[in-house]
C-alpha cells in the first residue's frame, strides 16, 4: 500500500510534465494543424541555452527565463524559416522537414557541446516528504505540480479570456474570415508556435533533472509519450490532454514500479496502438471534421 | 505474364548479374559495404513505394527490418540441415514475421491518417530496446544468426565477404523485383488513385482501407528480408543497431532518392551508407576532441539538413534527375511521377 502510494504521488509529476509537453502538442495543432515532429529536439535545444546560463550566472531562475525565451524565439523562427514555405494541404512534407530538423539540431548539439550526459541540478530537494511513514511528493515534485498547474491556468486565461487569445483561435479555425475581419493571421500562426515551443521547453526543462541528465536525446521518450497523450486526449482539447497526461503519467509510474521499467514504453504504445483503433479522433476530441 | 512484367524480371537478373560481376572488383570492406548497401536498398524500396503511392508516412522501417531479422536467425538457427535449406526457411521466417507486423501495422494505418500514423510508428521504434528486453529476444545482446560458411565449389574463388554480398544482392533482387511490378501493375494503379481522392476510389470499387493494409504488407516484406540480409552479413541481430537514428536514415534514403521511385532508392542507399562512412573517414584525420564529436554526428547534420532542402527546394529528389535526363529519349512506358506534392 505504501509502494502504491508513494508510485501514484511520483506518476502525479511524472503526469503533469507529459502534460504540459502533450498541451504544447496541442497548441501548435490548433494554431497551425501540424503535429511538430521537431517539438522535442527544439525543446532540448532551449534547455541547452538554459543549461549554459545557469552554469555562467549560477541562477536557476535566469536559466529558465532563458530557456523559456529562446524556445519562443526558436518557435518563431522555425514557423517563419520554415514550415511556413510548405504547402498546406498535405501533411507529409512539414512532417519530412521536421525530421530533418530533428537531425539537425541533436547532431549540432552533440557537435556543440559533446554527446555525454551532463547533470543538471533541481532548484528543490528531491527528497520526499514523509506523511504517516508514507514517503509522498518531494518539493521539487510540487514545484513541478505549481509550475504546470500557473502555466496551464494562464493558458487558459489567455486562450478563453483575452483578445490576443480569441485572435489565436480564430485565425487557428477560420484563416479566410479572420483575414477579412482584420486579424493577422501570420502573426498569429508565429505565435502560436512560439507559445507552444515555450511551453515544451518548460516542460523539457523541469524534467531532465529528474532524469540521467542533459543530452541531445534527453526528450525523445517525453515526445513519444506527449504524442500518445495529446491523441488519447484528442490533439484539439487542452483539457483532454491535461487529463491524459496524469492517467499516462499514473501507468507509466505503476507499471514502471511494479513490472520493470522498460515495459513502461510498451504499456504506453499499446495503449495508443489500442486508443487509436477503437477512436482515432482521440477520447476527448469534440468533432469528426479533421482533414490532416 | 505480361511483356511489361518480363521486361521487369530480365531487367531485374542483368542488373543483378551486373552487381553480381562487380563484387570481383571489390575488397572485402567494400563487398561487406556492398552487403549493407543490398539490405537498405531492399527497406528503402519499400518505403519509398509505401510514402510516394499511398502517402502513408511510416517512420518506423527498421523496426521491420529487425523483425525480419530476428524472424531469420531464429528459423534459420532452429532448421538444422544443409545451408541451403535453412537459408530459405530464415528467409521464410523473415517474410512471415515482418510480413505478420506490416499486417498489424497496416491495419492500423488503415483507420489512420499523416501525423497519427508516423506518431505510432515514432512509438513503435523507441519500444524496440523495450520489446527486446521484454520479449524473448536476448536484450539488448540480440540474437544470433548462423553463420554461412563459403560453398566448397567456390571458396577457391571467393572470400566469405563476397559471397554474403552475393547472397545479399540475390535476397535483395527478389525483394524489390515483385515491388516493381506490383508498382507499376494494377495494385499500384489502386494506391495512386486511393491516394489522389479516397471518395472517388471507393465509388469505382476500390476499398481504401483495403489497399493501405496491401501496400503496408508489400512494404513491409522488402524490409524485413533487408534485415535478413544484414543478419546474413553481420550474424547478429541487435536492437541497437534498429534504433530510431537509422530509422530516419532510410527516410532521409527514400526522400533524397525521390518518393516513390524504385531507381531513386538505390540512390538513397548507396548515398546513406557511403556518406557517413566518407565522412568518419574525413573526421578522423581531425584533432581528437572535435573529432571525436564530429564523429558519427556530422553526417547526420548534412543528412538533415540535405533533407529539409531537399523537401523545400527540390521535392522530387534524385529521381526526377533521372527522369530529366531519360526525357531526352522517347519512352513507350511512361509511368505517372509520384512526387510528395499532389
Amino acid at each position: 500500500m505504501d509502494r502504491f502510494v508513494f508510485l501514484l504521488s511520483a506518476g502525479l509529476a511524472r503526469g503533469a510534465v507529459l502534460a504540459l509537453f502533450a498541451l504544447s502538442l496541442v497548441i501548435v495543432w490548433r494554431a497551425a494543424r501540424v503535429v511538430n515532429f521537431a517539438q522535442a529536439a527544439m525543446a532540448v535545444a532551449a534547455v541547452y541555452a538554459a543549461f549554459a546560463v545557469t552554469a555562467a550566472t549560477g541562477s536557476y531562475w535566469a536559466g529558465l527565463l532563458t530557456g523559456l525565451a529562446s524556445g519562443a524565439l526558436l518557435g518563431a523562427a522555425v514557423e517563419r524559416g520554415l514550415m511556413r514555405r510548405l504547402p498546406h494541404h498535405n501533411p507529409l512534407p512539414g512532417i519530412i522537414v521536421a525530421i530533418g530538423l530533428v537531425m539537425v539540431l541533436q547532431a549540432g548539439l552533440a557537435i556543440a557541446f559533446g554527446p555525454e550526459h551532463r547533470p543538471m541540478h533541481p532548484p528543490f530537494s528531491e527528497r520526499p516528504f514523509i506523511i504517516g511513514g508514507v514517503p509522498v511528493l518531494s518539493p521539487y515534485d510540487l514545484f513541478i505540480l505549481i509550475a504546470a498547474a500557473v502555466v496551464m491556468g494562464g493558458l487558459a486565461l489567455l486562450f478563453g479570456r483575452t483578445s490576443l487569445g480569441l485572435q489565436l483561435r480564430a485565425a487557428a479555425f477560420a484563416p479566410e474570415t479572420s483575414r477579412l475581419l482584420g486579424v493577422r493571421v501570420p502573426r498569429m500562426v508565429t505565435l502560436g508556435w512560439a507559445l507552444a515551443v515555450a511551453t515544451a521547453a518548460l516542460a523539457a526543462l523541469l524534467l531532465v533533472p529528474t532524469e540521467l541528465g542533459l543530452n541531445p536525446h534527453a526528450a525523445d521518450l517525453l515526445f513519444v509519450n506527449a504524442f500518445a497523450v495529446a491523441v488519447i486526449g484528442g490533439l484539439d482539447s487542452p483539457v483532454g490532454a491535461l487529463l491524459a497526461g496524469i492517467g499516462v503519467g499514473l501507468l507509466v509510474s505503476l507499471v514502471t514500479g511494479y513490472a520493470s521499467a522498460a515495459a513502461a514504453p510498451l504499456a504506453v504504445l499499446a495503449l495508443l496502438t489500442l486508443v487509436l483503433l477503437v477512436r482515432p479522433g482521440g477520447i476527448f476530441s469534440a468533432k469528426e471534421a479533421r482533414t490532416a | 505474364m505480361s511483356p511489361n512484367r518480363w521486361k521487369t524480371a530480365l531487367r531485374a537478373l542483368l542488373l543483378t548479374v551486373l552487381a553480381i560481376g562487380a563484387t570481383f572488383g571489390l575488397d572485402p570492406f567494400r563487398n561487406y559495404q556492398l552487403a549493407t548497401i543490398a539490405a537498405c536498398f531492399a527497406a528503402v524500396a519499400g518505403l519509398t513505394v509505401l510514402v510516394g503511392l499511398t502517402g502513408q508516412l511510416s517512420l518506423g522501417h527498421a523496426v521491420l527490418m529487425a523483425a525480419g531479422g530476428y524472424g531469420f536467425a531464429f528459423t534459420a538457427t532452429a532448421v538444422e540441415g544443409p545451408w541451403a535449406l535453412s537459408l530459405l526457411a530464415g528467409l521464410g521466417g523473415a517474410v512471415a514475421v515482418s510480413g505478420l507486423l506490416g499486417l498489424l501495422l497496416g491495419l492500423a494505418a488503415a483507420r489512420l491518417r499523416g501525423p497519427y500514423l508516423a506518431g505510432l510508428t515514432l512509438a513503435l521504434v523507441i519500444a524496440l530496446p523495450s520489446a527486446a528486453s521484454t520479449l524473448p529476444l536476448g536484450a539488448d545482446q540480440g540474437a544470433r544468426a548462423p553463420f554461412f560458411a563459403v560453398p566448397e565449389a567456390l571458396s577457391a574463388l571467393i572470400a566469405l565477404e563476397q559471397w554474403h554480398a552475393w547472397l545479399a544482392i540475390i535476397v535483395a533482387a527478389l525483394a524489390v523485383t515483385p515491388l516493381v511490378m506490383l508498382r507499376s501493375g494494377r495494385a499500384g494503379l489502386r494506391m495512386r488513385a486511393v491516394l489522389d481522392d479516397e471518395t472517388a476510389s471507393r465509388l469505382s470499387g476500390v476499398d481504401p482501407g483495403l489497399v493501405k493494409a496491401g501496400a503496408f504488407v508489400a512494404s513491409a516484406v522488402p524490409a524485413g528480408l533487408g534485415g535478413a540480409v544484414l543478419a546474413i552479413a553481420t550474424q547478429q541481430v541487435t536492437p541497437g543497431g534498429y534504433g530510431l537514428a537509422f530509422s530516419l536514415l532510410l527516410v532521409v534514403a527514400a526522400v533524397i532518392g525521390g518518393l516513390g521511385s524504385i531507381g531513386g532508392a538505390a540512390i538513397g542507399s548507396v548515398l546513406v551508407v557511403l556518406l557517413p562512412w566518407g565522412v568518419d573517414e574525413i573526421v578522423a584525420a581531425t584533432p581528437s576532441d572535435l573529432g571525436q564529436r564530429l564523429d558519427g554526428n556530422l553526417a547526420v547534420l548534412l543528412f538533415g539538413a540535405g533533407l529539409i532542402a531537399m523537401t523545400l527546394a527540390w521535392p522530387g529528389g534524385a529521381a526526377r534527375l533521372l527522369d530529366r535526363l531519360r526525357a531526352a529519349r522517347p519512352s513507350r512506358f511512361a509511368t505517372p511521377s509520384t512526387t510528395t506534392e499532389r
